[in-house]
């Protein structure tokens, strides 16, 4: 019967072009406007690492104080990042199953031919790889003996070891940053995790931007005395110098722990409120030792990162999709009531009344195909002239990909589009099937 | 007529919802599009059209930078087209600054007002080209080198402030020649105010700058160059290559004229204009869609009545008139429905959306109008559909 009643939608698509036409038109635009929104939004927010997201956490320490919070709206802020002090002092106390302080900053990489550039990279230790599941394309991380001995090596992000060494094996091979050389150990795939959850407060870059460019050993970089890119936030003036700065409460680095199971997670909450204790016994802080942890999903949505446009851009297109959608039960309506004739004569040829629904759902389900390939044409279009406003096709390809459609959009579109459109059918449909055989054949 | 819409209730129900939705989408749309067009209007007080930026930092570690930093001003200063040149970490638009607490006596608690410091030297009121309205600008001899890693501990004792933050910091006003304290120790005097001068950022009410004589002297940093008119173009072909003559081993990053920077700036909000602006014309030209080929199935399915009434005298344009005055009384509900959800939706907004004032009745009263108008307009084509309905309809079908 389903097959019947497909041909019978298909050639009925002609009758009545008019509202046939404005209803695919509706359905599509409300479709195409709603996926592309939507789109956007997944990319966002949807779990950058997933397989290990419930065991990675960020650890914050009251390092400045009640004092700090006064004035502040918000009555539970605490500092976001590391002072040098607790940060080292975490990784080496090595509570978890991996731990990594570690920061982003710039060097200059002198190529062998070529004018020198700027390059972006992250001061880490050897765990912060495993740790993040980072995928290696060639070589491996360096292990605690670089990092104990303030080595300089080097492992490359592909964009940049593709842009170094085009044409032969980076490993073992050196690189000019900051006109010392490097040795390369190792080669990373292309790692874009998105929202780059580790690093939410980069100055002057995105959350959703590409990753580093290169890797050096935490020591290294703290050696060679290199900035932050970050913000750098201190209770206060900060004294003048390096040493100084190092020594001092100002907060600027990242620290994160995996913690796989539950018990280890009681167990290092635990040994954090020991530590702030113990910093209070030495006299460093006068308040009741405060310490929190996050996991990843909690520290994004702590750390609000979804820009607020995005939640607003959804809430209209959803607007959108409810008027389209509002439509397309009307101009139904219309179109079924214009059909009387018809149904009527099915239902005195013998068709039952569930009958002549399937039939009117049928018909709903080819314009939802069809609406839905219009609104799919829509959402690229719409997905295009994002990436084209916002400038984007030029630069990384983690940002292009927040902007794209992926395969499993692509059969959620549909499959959205077809529900929609059947959900419409609904009312008049059943409308329909309450149609009077006998009133239909009269009147001609 | 009203019997007729009570028969087609669910109809004439849905388009009026629709037209109600539209109309609280579209209007509170518009609503934020002028506001950001207007925002994204904002001067920041310096030449834009003249200036451009781009940082330099030379490779490895130098040990003499005061010297090349120095040579480098000068090298550019040289160059024909250039007003002047500033070395320097932050401009207005960057994105990024450094922020401190100013107190009027020194023992206060809490800072009388919050200023965005920009260090720069005696040079830089001609390389922003801004306008002084009080006082003076820094003399050469004021001007003391700092760093990047010392900046928050570094206070000058002259300070030139915007007009905007000298009312704030002294409501009263005589602003000029005060004595303002970063902090006990360290108190300045104001010698100079400028009219206006935007921070780093692009928010709202963002012009509470201060310019101290501090010159960064760091391997990194931003110059700002601003050229005599027109010649922007030539002169930013013409430094990059004096520099490079100077020394090849440097990285000149980020280089672009300010247009670009406003525009980076305010991206965000560039793009949510233009999708408010299609999401709207695509929601109005639905809307119409739908009036059009709900009207069209409303006069097929009263042709027999039509017919009747047009057999009984009636002439084409009472036809026409029936079929607008009742597209007339659900567009008009529609609308009413659609005023209060617009005003429930702006303030939804406000809640949500930073720096958004709120929304005029009065506005959206228009835009109800508006809506009103297309949907005559649309209703106009089945009207005439119907009026073309010959009397003899009536007499079929009996």
């Amino acid at each position: 019967m389903l097959g019947y009643y497909l041909e019978l939608a298909i050639r009925g698509l002609r009758r009545n072009v008019m509202l046939t036409v404005l209803t695919i038109a509706a359905v599509g635009a409300g479709i195409g406007a709603s996926m592309a929104m939507l789109t956007t939004l997944r990319a966002m927010s949807g779990d950058p690492i997933p397989e290990k997201s419930a065991q990675l956490f960020v650890p914050l320490i009251d390092v400045w104080g009640p004092q700090s919070r006064q004035g502040n709206s918000n009555s539970d802020w605490l500092p976001q990042t590391f002072t040098y002090r607790d940060a080292v002092a975490l990784t080496k106390a090595h509570k978890g199953t991996h731990q990594a302080a570690m920061f982003r900053m710039n060097m200059d990489v002198s190529p062998p031919t070529g004018t020198p550039f700027q390059a972006s990279g992250r001061a880490t230790y050897a765990d912060f790889f495993a740790m993040f599941d980072v995928p290696f394309s060639d070589g491996a991380a360096w292990g605690q003996h670089e990092d104990d001995g303030h080595q300089n090596v080097v492992v490359l992000g592909a964009k940049l070891a593709q842009r170094l060494f085009p044409d032969t094996e980076p490993l073992g091979r050196t690189v000019s940053l900051n006109a010392r050389d490097y040795r390369v150990v190792g080669v990373v795939r292309p790692w874009t995790p998105s929202p780059r959850f580790y690093d939410l407060f980069s100055a002057r870059r995105s959350s959703y931007g590409d990753s580093e460019d290169f890797f050096i050993p935490f020591s290294n970089a703290i050696d060679r005395q290199l900035r932050v890119q970050g913000a750098t936030n201190c209770n206060g003036p900060p004294p003048p110098g390096w040493e100084a700065r190092l020594n001092s409460e100002c907060v600027w680095l990242q620290f994160w722990v995996e913690l796989p199971t539950a018990a280890q997670v009681r167990s290092f909450r635990t040994y954090l409120e020991g530590y702030a204790a113990e910093q209070r016994e030495s006299g460093r802080f006068h308040w009741p030792p405060l310490v929190r942890l996050y996991d990843v999903m909690g520290w994004i949505e702590h750390s609000q990162v979804l820009p607020e446009s995005v939640r607003v851009n959804v809430v209209i297109a959803a607007g959108f999709l409810t008027v389209c959608l509002v439509n397309s039960v009307g101009l139904m309506l219309a179109k079924l009531s214009g059909r009387a004739g018809e149904l009527g004569l099915r239902r005195a040829l013998g068709a039952s009344r569930s009958d002549v629904f399937l039939q009117c759902l049928t018909d709903a389900m080819v314009i939802g195909v069809l609406g839905g390939v219009l609104g799919l044409g829509l959402t690229v279009t719409g997905l295009w002239g994002l990436r084209l406003l916002r400038g984007v096709d030029g630069q990384s390809g983690a940002a292009v990909r927040l902007y794209s459609l992926d395969w499993s959009m692509v059969v959620i579109t549909l499959l959205a589009a077809v529900a929609a459109t059947v959900a419409c059918a609904v009312y008049p449909a059943l409308r329909a099937t309450r149609v009077q055989p006998a009133w239909q054949l009269k009147a001609q | 007529m009203l019997r007729a819409l009570r028969r087609n209730q669910l109809g004439a129900t849905l388009i009026a919802l629709q037209i109600a939705l539209t109309l609280a989408i579209v209007s509170n749309s518009l609503f934020i599009i002028t506001q950001y067009v207007q925002h994204m209007r904002t001067p920041t007080g310096i030449d834009e059209a003249n200036i451009f930026t781009f940082s330099n930092a030379w490779v490895a570690d130098q040990t003499d930078l005061a010297a090349r930093i120095e040579a480098d001003l000068a090298a550019m200063r040289a160059l024909p087209g250039v007003i002047d040149v500033e070395a320097t970490d932050t401009f207005p638009l960057s994105g990024y600054g450094w922020g401190w607490g100013l107190r009027v006596r020194p023992e206060q608690q809490y800072p009388t007002a919050g200023a965005n410091r920009y260090y720069v030297d005696d040079h830089a009121l001609s390389a922003y080209g801004l306008q002084l309205i009080a006082g003076r600008w820094f003399t050469p001899q004021e001007v003391r080198p700092t760093t990047l890693n010392d900046s928050y501990a570094s206070f000058p004792e002259v300070i030139v402030v915007t007009r905007e933050l000298a009312k704030q910091i002294f409501p009263a006003g005589g602003a000029l020649g005060q004595i303002v304290y970063f902090n006990p120790q360290n108190p300045a005097r104001i010698v100079g105010i400028v009219e206006r001068a935007q921070t780093p950022y692009m928010g709202y009410h963002e012009d509470n700058s201060s310019f101290e004589p501090l010159q960064f002297v760091d391997n990194q940093l931003y110059y700002i160059v601003r050229t005599r008119a027109g010649q922007l173009a030539q002169v930013m072909r013409s430094a990059p290559q004096r520099l490079y003559e100077l020394t090849r081993q440097r990285v000149i990053q980020d280089f672009r004229p300010f247009s670009a920077t406003r525009r980076q700036a305010y991206l965000e909000e560039q793009v949510n204009t233009v999708l408010l602006a299609v999401v709207s014309a695509l929601l109005l030209a639905v809307t119409a869609f739908g009036v059009i080929g709900l009207t069209l199935y409303w006069v097929a399915q009263r042709r027999r009545q039509v017919g009747v009434r047009r057999a009984l005298g009636a002439r084409r344009i009472d036809i026409l008139l029936y079929f607008h005055t009742e597209n007339l009384l659900i567009a008009g509900s529609g609308c009413i429905l659609g005023i209060v959800l617009g005003l429930a939706g702006n303030a939804w907004l406000l809640f949500r959306v930073d720096g958004l004032t709120r929304m005029s009745p009065g506005y959206i009263c228009i835009g109800a109008l508006l809506v009103l108008g297309l949907c005559q307009l649309a209703v106009l084509w089945p009207a005439l559909r119907a009026a073309s309905i010959p009397p003899a309809i009536a007499t079929r079908g009996l």
